[in-house]
């Protein structure tokens, strides 16, 4: 059984934006795109460790502020010729409150 | 020696004197032309009547180049009458003697004889005065009709309608440009036009234009009545013959010519679109090339022959993608191959006769229509491939990812340039030649010179015939998103009047959703220059310091800086800096460059705080992070220095004031410096002053960073207030001008500092700038923390879990 966290307001989140969600294990990065979707990744760019919540966000990507890394962000996948990926965890919408499934938490207190 | 005549100065007269004299001819050329300037690329007017480009761009021949090959010009003066006993044409400058003459006289618009025709307001799409006299009319608001649904027609309603004018297009036929598309292609292309809000009504017969002193509306026989404050004429052209007529040459529906160019006077001979050649007329440009290649073989006195080829059309406005070429016209024993894609409006059939293919209609994807083109024109059996052919090279003899080998496949004779006849293997030995960028080519070919369109398949062919030594177009397309450059992107923004990243984005068919991490901060730029008043900042189309105002650093920590204006600071200030690195814990404390301080390693959570803290002390944000101003850098000046001439600090101060907060392309920095011994080191600033007893030498363009150079005077001005208003317009003039990320130094590489001079030397244009300058200020010179201290809490986390026990 996946349990879900409450967040925050989508409404706290700029479109086409990203806020941070501190964890002990570092920082998430959950981001809103310019339909509304939510994402939620580590806010660490395997790359140099850049803050990818601070990223320029176009479609369902984010750009690396540091070196312009590109990540889609449903998969954590870096685009183009970089390689890498930073970890996704399931976040949702609901009622006009962001979610995200505590496995989050779990996986990185464990990790 | 030989006396040639030449009658039209329109593009296939001046293609054949290029030849003429490329072929060295050695007689004496006198040019006559009815308009009052030379030859210039007809073909480019629908783009000078959108905005996207000027009449500069588009001259072919200036008066450099009529005065290096000697040819005596006669513009604005018409030809009145061809005397063939005596071998003299008579104008108003009395009689010019021939022993061969060139009439290339043209065409005339058809004007359709209905009540009104006269009217002011009425006009046809032919030559510059037309042009100008729509863009005139085509006042945001303003109505316009277009009779006639042909290529011209759109392409003066699509012009007229990216100017902001209301249009409406009268055609007579079913469909629109029913010569070279069928009614599924008319169709898709009347939909797009109709999106653009372009009225087209079509099965429309004009019955008047009505109007007492000026055009007011055009009434159809059905009775519709559409208002106008303007109607062009685009129903069609005919032969300019009435001179050969007059000189009683043979003439059919044109001047009727032989295989060599030649009229029934031996000594007489015609070209362009005036000609009638085995019974056909000619109105596309690459006929007329063949003819002028001809005609000057003809008169060095080289065999050669005309023998017309078939020809493809395409549509010149941005953003719709039509293609025809061939016979497509239903018939028996032809059979059509269809494909359409709905959602995406792409529409492609292709007609075959017997074993071959014969004519395509593409719309919405033409990217093979060259290649089809040239299975039309060779004639070649089609039928092995047919039933994957419609899906284009791309699908023909198995893999072909790599799309430089649909070009490496092309035989040495395959056409790559429509418009001017250019071959591939010209292109190729140009390249081999030594001609390695573009603009060479162009230059030595005239491959992809006239429309353009043929320009990323020319690139192919260099950059097969350089290999990896091949550097792509020196202005390639401003990212992965848009195939247009920064430049275009700018002059559409203006004349579209685009005044949203979702707008431009869709007018101007970006390839991706939201763009990128590099057009994006590019268009908010464009944007709030160009609409200071209309647009409203995209904070999240900007890159992270400037949406911060702060500069990040490689831990993801911050920089701060508050501005100290010309250097200049006190001990409270310093008191304020001290007091704020010790509450917030500042790692560094160091002296920048620009001559204030930088407090290193500040968390963004804390930004809000210690700018809440500068601002109570009177500091605000030095904009170290900004594509904007950021320091004038001062020396002390006659207030201190003995060496001094001017107040140096004082001016420093003002030009700060002044040019504080606002956004530019790239940084800006500037220098004041009190005397020629410049310590303020101002001559390698991006504008750069020095004080000289009679007054200030203003400089620009320097650079000391990854390039150094020194500055070059702009101009010389006696007092502060110029000083101020000659920065502040260069400034503007630079804002307006430039593209995204490019320094001053390079941005004036481009344009040349003498057009910036002569931008600001004139009055009036100066005032012009400043004045838009000020306006732009009025929004934007804020202290961004005085609002973005107001929300804290949107620096710090949106949750913090660290107290929470994982489950």
């Amino acid at each position: 059984m996946s349990m879900m966290i409450d967040i925050a307001a989508l409404d706290d989140i700029p479109r086409q934006g990203a806020r941070v969600v501190k964890t002990d294990a570092g920082c998430v990065a959950v981001f809103r795109t310019a339909d509304d979707q939510v994402f939620a990744i580590d806010d660490r760019c395997p790359h140099k460790g850049g803050p990818l919540s601070e990223g320029i966000v176009h479609g369902t990507s984010v750009t690396c502020p540091l070196h312009t890394w590109v990540f889609d962000l449903s998969t954590g996948i870096a685009q183009g010729a970089d390689e890498g990926a930073v970890q996704t965890y399931p976040a949702r919408t609901e009622g006009g409150r962001v979610f995200l499934d505590a496995s989050f938490l779990r996986r990185r207190s464990a990790a | 020696m030989m006396r040639l005549v030449v009658i039209g100065a329109g593009m296939a007269s001046g293609r054949m004197l290029e030849q003429l004299f490329e072929a060295g001819f050695a007689g004496e050329v006198t040019l006559f032309n009815g308009e009052p300037r030379g030859n210039y690329n007809r073909l480019m007017l629908s783009p000078v009547l959108s905005g996207e480009k000027t009449y500069a761009e588009i001259v072919t021949h200036d008066d450099a180049w009529y005065a290096a090959h000697g040819v005596r010009c006669r513009f604005g003066e018409h030809v009145t009458k061809i005397d063939r006993e005596r071998k003299v044409v008579v104008s108003k400058g009395g009689e010019t003697p021939y022993d061969a003459l060139v009439i290339a006289t043209g065409s005339a618009p058809f004007i359709i004889p209905v009540a009104g025709k006269e009217l002011p307001g009425v006009c046809t799409y032919r030559d510059l005065e037309d042009t100008n006299a729509m863009i005139a009319a085509s006042r945001p608001g303003a109505k316009a009709v277009v009779i006639g649904g042909g290529l011209l027609g759109l392409e003066a309603a699509a012009g007229m309608a990216a100017r902001g004018a209301e249009v409406t297009v009268i055609h007579l036929m079913g469909h629109l440009m029913e010569r070279q598309l069928d009614p599924s292609a008319g169709y898709l292309l009347q939909k797009d036009l109709e999106r653009r809000g372009i009225r087209i009504h079509c099965k429309g017969a004009t019955k008047a234009i009505l109007g007492t002193t000026h055009v007011e509306a055009v009434l159809l026989e059905d009775g519709t009545v559409y208002p106008a404050d303007l109607v062009c004429m685009a129903v069609g052209i005919r032969p300019e013959v009435r001179l050969a007529t007059d000189a009683h040459l043979e003439i059919g529906r044109g001047v009727v010519v032989d295989d060599r160019m030649r009229t029934s006077d031996p000594a007489i001979h015609a070209l362009g679109e005036c000609v009638e050649h085995d019974k056909q007329l000619f109105g596309l440009v690459a006929p007329l090339y063949d003819q002028a290649k001809v005609l000057a073989a003809t008169l060095m006195g080289v065999e050669a022959a005309f023998r017309p080829v078939q020809t493809a059309t395409k549509l010149k406005v941005t953003g719709v993608d039509l293609f025809s070429a061939g016979d497509f016209a239903d018939a028996p024993g032809r059979e059509d191959i269809v494909f359409r894609d709905p959602g995406r409006g792409v529409y492609k059939r292709l007609v075959l006769e017997g074993e071959k293919l014969i004519g395509a209609v593409m719309y919405g994807d033409t990217a093979d229509g060259a290649w089809f083109f040239d299975k039309i024109k060779s004639g070649e059996e089609v039928s092995a491939i047919r039933d994957t052919l419609i899906f284009g090279p791309a699908f023909q003899g198995g893999a072909q990812a790599d799309p430089l080998a649909a070009v490496a496949a092309l035989p040495p004779e395959a056409e790559i340039c429509g418009c001017n006849g250019v071959c591939k293997s010209k292109i190729v030995t140009a390249v081999q030649g030594g001609a390695v960028t573009l603009d060479a080519v162009r230059l030595q070919t005239k491959a992809s010179a006239s429309c353009g369109t043929c320009t990323g398949l020319v690139e192919k062919v260099m950059a097969l015939t350089l290999g990896d030594s091949f550097t792509a177009n020196a202005n390639p397309p401003m990212c992965k998103c848009t195939d247009h450059t920064h430049e275009d992107v700018r002059r559409l923004i203006k004349a579209q009047g685009l005044k949203s990243i979702p707008a431009v984005m869709q007018d101007l068919g970006w390839k991706t959703v939201g763009g990128c991490a590099s057009c994006r901060p590019a268009l908010n730029y464009y944007l709030l220059s160009d609409w200071p008043l209309d647009y409203v900042d995209d904070r999240q189309s900007r890159f992270v310091n400037e949406r911060n105002h702060a500069n990040i650093q490689k831990d993801g920590t911050y920089s701060v800086v508050p501005r100290m204006w010309g250097g200049v600071t006190t001990s409270a200030e310093l008191r304020a800096i001290a007091d704020a690195a010790d509450r917030y814990a500042v790692p560094m404390i160091k002296v920048t460059g620009g001559q204030r301080i930088d407090l290193l390693g500040v968390k963004k959570a804390d930004l809000p705080a210690i700018w809440a803290d500068f601002n109570a002390a009177g500091m605000v944000s030095g904009h170290a992070y900004a594509k904007g101003l950021r320091t004038v850098k001062t020396c002390v000046g006659s207030e201190f220095c003995r060496f001094g001439t001017q107040d140096s600090t004082g001016l420093g101060i003002r030009l700060e004031k002044l040019l504080w907060g606002s956004w530019t392309p790239a940084k800006v920095k500037l220098g004041v410096s009190g005397c020629p011994r410049n310590c303020a080191e101002a001559t390698c600033k991006d504008i750069g002053v020095v004080c000289v007893d009679s007054g200030y030498q203003i400089s620009v363009a320097g650079a000391a960073g990854m390039d150094v150079k020194e500055t070059e005077l702009l101009c010389s001005v006696p007092t502060e207030d110029e000083v101020a208003e000659v920065i502040a317009a260069f400034v503007q003039l630079y804002r307006e001008n430039a593209r995204y990320l490019h320094r001053i130094y390079k941005w004036v590489a481009k344009v040349g500092l003498d057009w910036c001079k002569d931008q600001i030397a004139d009055p009036a244009t100066r005032r012009a700038l400043r004045d838009r300058f000020m306006q732009s200020q009025a929004v934007y010179q804020t202290d961004p923390w005085a609002e973005l201290g107001m929300r804290p809490a949107d620096w710090a986390p949106v949750a913090d879990l660290t107290m929470r026990a994982a489950e």
